[in-house]
């Protein structure tokens, strides 16, 4: 069997399955689809967390960042786990006592403001925009490559299926369903990394595999990496080439914006009990971690595997022909990936052979960041199986995610905007109809955005936290901590924080991030070496001093906030959670 | 509600623990992954330094056992403030 029908009947299968626990679930109860998580248990709901989070920005572009920026890429890995410790000690538990189902719901009741609303719904769409186009990438990645289209093509298949995902609607709401997504992800993550681990090192467990000692030259994994890339001219995979305060600030926002991501933060709205929404928290790491904690495996050794596939000789020995290419099997992937246009060759100086080297003028092959996890079975060379598995994981992970940020995006139109807002008489039907038009011009937007989009999969994603934490996060633990901080202060702090970091990210991206229309680039940014991707946690300083002086020079908040605010720091007396 | 001044002794042993917590969180990733990397250099570790694990892996392991702390000891001072629901 050739590995494209292989490919077909893995994804197949394990759509079916996703529908199938859906309807199952469905026809078990109806009220399960309004109350994702109520009775569910905790660990249990961590793994549908998990898969509410983990998305393409974190299976299939994050280990291609860390293999080709090495130490540089960790604040990845610290920045998307950090961010469940500040959940769980400064958010989901109050949240979860206050009750209601959305952030801005939150938000416009705590500073006691429909315009508070409004912004806090202005800033949620943004930061889940941005956040869906990184996800449209990851997306038109895994179908360019398993369908063999170009990534456009893949894109645009890709958007279609995701919107008749979302729009189908109640299968998000079932947690089941996302606890089967969670098993294929964890499932088509581990096992290619198993593999290639016990391959290299002799070790099955690929997050030890990292720190033991290579088979081919009894020397450790890193150190024979590192050897392998200082050699042919790349920058270092140990040593840090960042900038401590980029990559320090980079880190922070990625932390803060874990934190103040809308989709994410429902989920601990809904769990049973205040203390549930604690150890929630937890749970949801642990099933993380197990995924975090394999990716910088992932990554060093596929980067190892890439370079002895292009050096069958040695670093110091003749590089692979491009008559190899074309003949030998074990190289079919090089041609494969080529198909989508995120691989491309070129033999410039004219030898034969394709030299991957660290110089930009003599090097001769580029490999999209986002292609590594995807293709790393293939160039290991394990069964056909492992990579159809591989694809349909990549893509459990950027539709459970898609389909939970549109959720989020089309409930802050319909529910705090529309219904909230403007007409507040409107009817069901027509509030379900206003969620799926922004639904599908939330895709439209993300689609179009997608087809160039502002960088890799996770480095777009990254954006969006950047946006996230400059304007919820400071909101929301305001909200919690300070009962001083009033709605003024509020609408000030979240307006200045979203406002500056959209016009830096824009300054570098370009505007809208139509390309060409940046003034600056990452490389040469404009504050110091703060990369647009880091900018967020300057931005939420921003909001917090704003909001901060605002406030003090306004007047107080009245009593029955304050009140509101005690009530929401103590755990008892907490109901089931209403609002819709 | 619990009356004012137990629920102001419990809200302020929960910040108590929080900034604890926090610490410990700030230095397994902000410290020990970048600022003192440096420091810790000569403790080798599977080719390459403690800071490095710190990074990848040893942060993330950290952040787990912080979790789970937290919500235990904060399920104990619930019950101890009575104001578990």
């Amino acid at each position: 069997m050739d590995q494209f029908t292989l490919n077909l009947i893995v994804v197949g299968a394990t759509f079916a399955l996703y529908i199938g626990i859906a309807i199952w679930a469905r026809a078990g109860s109806t009220s399960e689809f309004y109350a994702a998580g109520r009775g569910v248990h905790p660990v249990m709901n961590g793994m549908a967390t998990g898969a509410d989070w983990m998305s393409a920005a974190s299976f299939i572009s994050m280990a291609g960042l860390i293999a080709f920026g090495g130490y540089d890429s960790s604040a990845y890995l610290m920045g998307w786990t950090g961010g469940y410790v500040l959940l769980a000690m400064l958010l989901a538990p109050y949240l979860r006592k206050f009750g209601k189902f959305t952030v801005p719901e939150f938000i416009g009741d705590r500073f006691y403001s429909p315009t508070a609303r409004l912004v806090a719904v202005i800033c949620l769409i943004t930061a889940s925009v941005t956040y869906v186009i990184g996800q449209m990438t990851g997306v038109g990645v895994a179908f360019s490559r398993f369908l063999e289209v170009s990534s456009s093509t893949g894109l645009f298949i890709g958007a279609a299926i995701v919107f008749a995902y979302a729009v189908l609607g109640g299968m998000k709401g079932i947690t089941y369903t996302q606890v089967a997504q969670y098993v294929v992800l964890i499932i088509a993550y581990t096992i290619p990394a198993i593999f290639i681990s016990l391959q290299l090192t002799g070790n099955p467990i690929p997050a030890l595999g990292l720190f033991s000692d290579a088979k081919s030259t009894g020397e450790p994994l890193l150190s024979t990496l590192e050897g392998l890339v200082t050699d042919l001219g790349f920058k270092s995979y140990l040593t840090q080439s960042d900038t401590t305060l980029n990559m320090f600030l980079f880190t922070v926002s990625l932390m803060i914006g874990t934190a103040g991501l809308p989709h994410v933060i429902v989920r601990f709205f809904t769990v049973p009990k205040v203390a549930d929404a604690r150890s929630s928290a937890g749970w949801a790491l642990v099933f993380i971690a197990l995924l975090y904690l394999t990716a910088p495996a992932v990554a060093a050794m596929a980067r190892l595997n890439l370079i002895n596939t292009f050096y069958p000789n040695g670093v110091g020995g003749e590089a692979v022909s491009l008559t190899d290419i074309e003949t030998h099997e074990e190289l079919d992937w090089v041609r494969n990936w080529q198909t989508t246009g995120l691989l491309k060759f070129e033999d410039k100086n004219g030898d034969g052979l394709i030299q991957y080297v660290g110089d930009k003028e003599a090097n001769e092959l580029t490999v999209n960041n986002d292609i590594m996890v995807l293709a790393n079975p293939e160039i290991a060379n394990l069964p056909g199986w492992v990579i159809a598995l591989v694809a349909a994981g990549g893509l459990a992970a950027a539709l459970s995610t898609a389909a939970g940020l549109l959720l989020a995006i089309s409930s802050a139109v319909s529910h705090d905007l529309i219904k909230g807002q403007i007409n507040p008489g409107i009817s069901e039907k027509s509030e379900l109809l206003a969620a799926r038009i922004s639904m599908g011009v939330a895709i439209a937007v993300a689609t179009y955005l997608g087809l160039n989009p502002p960088g890799f999969a996770a480095q777009t994603v990254a954006l969006a936290f950047g946006l996230a934490a400059a304007s919820i996060f400071p909101a929301l633990m305001m909200g919690i901590f300070s009962k001083r901080i009033n709605n003024k202060g509020a609408v000030a702090g979240m307006l200045a924080g979203l406002i500056v970091t959209l016009i830096y990210i824009f300054l570098h991206k370009g505007w809208f991030f139509i390309p060409e229309t940046n003034s600056f680039t990452d490389s040469d940014p404009l504050l110091l070496s703060i990369k647009s991707t880091s900018f967020g946690s300057v931005g939420a300083l921003i909001n917090f001093v704003v909001a901060y002086v605002v406030s003090n020079a306004t007047e107080d908040t009245p009593e029955e906030i304050q009140e509101l605010v005690e009530s929401i720091r103590i755990p008892k007396g907490a109901g089931v959670a209403t609002g819709h | 509600m619990a009356d004012k001044s137990s629920s102001n002794a419990y809200w302020a042993a929960n910040i108590r623990l929080i900034k604890i917590s926090l610490v410990v969180w700030f230095i397994v990733s902000f410290g020990f992954g970048i600022l003192l990397r440096p420091m810790l250099a000569g403790i080798k570790i599977g080719g390459t330094d403690l800071g490095f694990w710190f990074a990848q892996q040893g942060s993330i392991l950290v952040f787990l056992v912080l979790i789970f702390v937290y919500a235990a000891r904060m399920n104990k001072l619930d019950r101890e403030h009575g104001v578990e629901e």
